[in-house]
């Protein structure tokens, strides 16, 4: 009864944050309402018994995906008005898109069965055995271990790729040249001068 | 009044329609139709994560795992592609994104 009421709670503050996002005038807020999102989403996650995929959802989306989209939207300066110009234009055939989309996807959840005969691949053990958090590493690194590591590669890839897109060199900037350091010699670099007493240095 | 499977996928099905609505409705601003992108991959998960907890198989939350990773990977190339293009632009209006145009 608590369960069926708190998935009332978050699945309506889900789907109305989730309209927010797309029909907020200020982008900012928008930020903030897919943020609220992402916590409603990760409390209909620990009802469904995955609370470690809930918490990696407010460490990574919220903790950092989210303040990344915040920091972008903060640092450009758009004018976000000129942006929604033509926002009533496409109303109508994104409603009519959407619309059928909808009905679409609730005829094939009312026709929708499982097979009988299929099993689980990895069946989930009792949470009173092990946490939900143990049973996810039991698996994850062990069988699913290559998938793991390609997921490590996917995130260096876009690490470096975010990098080496945004770094830009201004021209009449001085910079350190390694190279160049480590390539002087005591040659180039000291002189020795014999100075006659008293006269000093021109 | 149990919450069944289908109530989660209900509430997926409703998430992903609002993030296509989003995109045909925030046409010009890269920013929202990336966040609209963002609502459907989230939904695509609750969807993952519900199966996986009914049908007692954790390879599902595996998954819904794999595409958090992407889908962060995934925001941080379009972010770092919308601040070059702002940068050289001066907008972020996807209407404009025409200078390969033959």
């Amino acid at each position: 009864m608590l369960s069926a009421l708190f998935f009332y709670l978050f699945a309506i503050f889900l789907v109305g944050a989730g309209f927010m996002v797309i029909a907020a005038k200020n982008p900012v807020h928008a930020v903030l309402f897919l943020i609220f999102a992402f916590f409603n989403a990760a409390g209909l996650f620990v009802l469904l018994g995955a609370e470690f995929l809930a918490m990696i959802l407010i460490v990574v989306y919220v903790g950092a995906v989210m303040v990344l989209f915040l920091f972008v939207v903060m640092m450009l300066d758009v004018d976000f008005a000129e942006l929604r110009a033509g926002f009533l234009k496409y109303l109508p055939i994104g409603a009519t898109i959407g619309l059928l989309l909808l009905v679409e996807l609730i005829l094939i959840l009312s026709a929708w069965v499982t097979a009988p005969e299929i099993t689980a691949q990895a069946p989930a053990p009792p949470a009173a055995d092990i946490s939900n958090t143990e049973a996810l590493g039991l698996i994850l690194y062990t069988r699913y271990v290559y998938l793991f590591e390609a997921a490590g590669l996917i995130l260096l890839v876009a690490m470096i790729g975010a990098i080496v897109l945004t770094l830009h060199h201004k021209r009449d900037v001085k910079r350190q040249k390694v190279g160049r350091q480590v390539r002087r010699t005591r040659a180039e670099s000291v002189e020795l001068v014999e100075v006659e007493s008293g006269r000093g240095l021109s | 009044m149990t919450v069944g499977l289908s109530h989660y996928l209900t509430v997926a099905a409703i998430l992903f329609t609002l993030g296509i609505f989003g995109i045909f409705l925030n046409r010009k601003n890269v920013i929202v139709i990336l966040m609209s992108i963002e609502l459907m991959l989230l939904a695509v998960n609750i969807n993952l994560v519900a199966f996986s907890a009914f049908h007692g198989d954790l390879v599902g939350q595996i998954f819904a795992m794999i595409v958090l990773t992407v889908a962060a990977a995934e925001a941080a190339i379009g972010l770092a592609l919308v601040v070059v293009y702002f940068r050289n632009r001066g907008t972020i209006d996807v209407a404009e994104i025409d200078l390969l145009k033959g």
